[in-house]
């Protein structure tokens, strides 16, 4: 039974990372209707970022809010340089538009970082938690941090204009630029805030996988994978998602004889496909009906 | 006399089909106007035109100024509002949120918050139904949401494509004293487009009839109501 409770605690305290990454996820999916398969490498060029601040001398936090800024703004900038030109285009061209983005990020992070594995700093220090040795500070911080930024989502989601706009475009353009909302600028803006909390995953993460421009491979397919499994629609469906999918991965490590540490992703992915050939739709999400 | 909305040689393409050929027709200030003509005539294109969601040539005047060029957006922001076919209801946000979304392009918080009593006091059933998701709205309710929602923008001028579609004939007559109601208290120019042309007949003051693109016919609404074979021939009773 301890052992049950311990597996589970490490599979949310790993599934906080998936969670941040599924947030990411989502948020670009709503806004462009596409996974972002550069998410991750865009996350760790952050994390590098953040590294090369604290390398000079800037504090952790600065160097945190500084991060995500600069993230923001990038996340803007690549938008508007390469996904708007290719936003009538096929679905494949898009697909491609992802694929060399990743190459590019990857590549130009190994040029100037090269590729020898750094450590990076936690915030929250590696002791146990509250003494207890289930789980570390730290990863009882990156749950906190997760649970945190679900909310503040839900917050500006529900209550802001700006909000309001965001949820309008992504459900209706033509029905949003009939009410004024610039809907370019607000996949602009979902791509900025997806690149933020993509940062915020990095930094959470990078303390724990170390920091190297490989780093974010394996989470970004359990991000797409809790992304997915929530339902793609909603940032609570992404945060259960991750949770859920950290869960699995540990409770088959755990008790499924031979998977270890080799099997346990695709079999965690085949319990997710699994959920989803019973529900299509994801946990959370809600089908959509498409008008012909 | 210079007219609100200004039209002259209007073509409109999709893809290489040629849907509008050269239409002409003005919007006076304060007026109702209405589009009539069969399906497929190409009422649906004139109003997509005039905020930009077609491809399109000629000149669109509104207010003396030109609006080729700009975006639907910022079409919209000049206070044109715009009611499409299919009423384009956000149906996964509730009915207040939708009328926010109608404010969304104003700043003035006070102003929206009393626009969104006025709503609520010219259509009680979204009063009842403020938090509940407009997708569960009966059609009815759906278009007096779109309407109120057009309204929230405070437009100069309001362009409504087949408001009565779908509603039952009691509804669509209060629906439509209701339109009339704005036009004559807050001066909003309307230009209405209907299949059911008795009705807007009724309604309106000035009529155009369009035809596989063309304007056929103009004059006032009484005149055409009265011509038996324009009737006859275009309107079908
Ligand atoms: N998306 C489109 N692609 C190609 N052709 C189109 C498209 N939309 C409309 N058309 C064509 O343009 C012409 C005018 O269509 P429009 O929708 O403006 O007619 P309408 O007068 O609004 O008809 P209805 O009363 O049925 O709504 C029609 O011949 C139609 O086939
Ligand atoms: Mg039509």
């Amino acid at each position: 039974m301890e052992l049950l409770t311990n597996q589970i605690l490490a599979g949310i305290a790993t599934g906080a990372i998936y969670a941040c990454m599924a947030l990411a996820v989502v948020m670009i999916y709503q806004a462009i209707d596409h996974l972002n398969f550069a998410q991750g490498e865009m996350a760790m060029f952050s994390t590098f970022m953040a590294w090369q601040m604290m390398q000079w001398g800037v504090p952790y936090w600065a160097a945190f809010v500084l991060t995500l800024i600069l993230s923001f703004i990038g996340g803007i900038a690549i938008e508007r340089l390469l996904f708007k030109p290719l936003a009538k285009a096929p679905i494949l061209t898009n697909v491609a538009g992802f694929i060399a983005l990743f190459a590019i990020v990857n590549s130009v992070a190994g040029l100037i970082w090269d590729f020898t594995i750094k450590q990076f700093p936690s915030p929250f220090g590696s002791a146990p938690f509250l003494g207890s040795q289930l789980i570390s500070t730290h990863q009882a911080g990156m749950i906190g941090v997760t649970i945190g930024l679900l909310v503040l989502l839900f917050l500006f989601f529900r209550f802001t204009r700006i909000g309001l706009a965001m949820r309008a475009a992504a459900t209706l353009p033509e029905s949003a630029r009939l009410v004024g909302i610039n809907t370019s600028w607000m996949i602009a803006l979902g791509w900025g805030m997806a690149s933020a909390i993509g940062a915020i995953a990095g930094l959470l993460i990078a303390p724990v996988v170390f920091l190297e421009p490989n780093m974010m491979g394996g989470v970004l397919i359990y991000g797409f994978a809790a992304a997915v499994l929530g339902g793609l629609s909603s940032p609570l469906g992404a945060v259960v998602g991750g949770f859920l999918v950290g869960i699995f991965e540990n409770l088959v490590g755990t008790y499924i004889p031979g998977a270890g540490n080799e099997l346990k992703l695709p079999i965690a992915l085949a319990l997710i496909v699994i959920v989803l050939v019973v529900k299509p739709s994801g946990l959370f999400g809600h089908t959509v009906i498409k008008r012909v | 006399m210079t007219a609100m909305l200004d039209i002259k040689d209007l073509r409109a393409y999709y893809g290489q089909v040629q849907a509008l050929h050269g239409l002409e027709f003005h919007l006076k200030e304060g007026s109702m106007t209405t589009l009539l003509g069969a399906n497929g005539a190409g009422k649906t294109t004139t109003l997509r035109a005039i905020c930009n969601m077609v491809r399109s040539t000629g000149t669109i005047e509104f207010e003396g100024k030109p609006l080729s060029g700009k975006s639907t957006e910022n079409i919209v922001r000049l206070g044109i509002a715009h009611v499409p076919q299919g009423r384009g209801t956000f149906t996964t946000m509730t009915v207040e949120e939708n009328l926010q979304l109608g404010a969304i392009s104003r700043s003035d918080r006070a102003g929206i918050a009393d626009d969104v009593e006025r709503m609520y006091d010219h259509f009680p059933v979204l009063k009842q139904r403020h938090t509940q998701q407009a997708g569960t709205l009966s059609g009815g309710e759906q278009q007096m949401l779109a309407v109120a929602r057009a309204l929230m923008l405070r437009p100069r001028l309001m362009l409504l494509d087949e408001p009565s579609f779908g509603l039952a004939p009691l509804i669509v007559r209060d629906l439509f004293k209701i339109l009339g109601k704005i036009n004559r208290e807050h001066k909003v120019t309307i230009l209405v487009v209907e299949q059911n042309a008795q009705l807007a007949l009724e309604l309106a003051d000035t009529a155009y009839v369009i035809e596989t693109g063309r304007i056929v016919m103009s004059g006032s609404a009484k005149d055409i109501s009265n011509n038996e074979d324009v009737r006859k021939s275009y309107l079908g009773y």
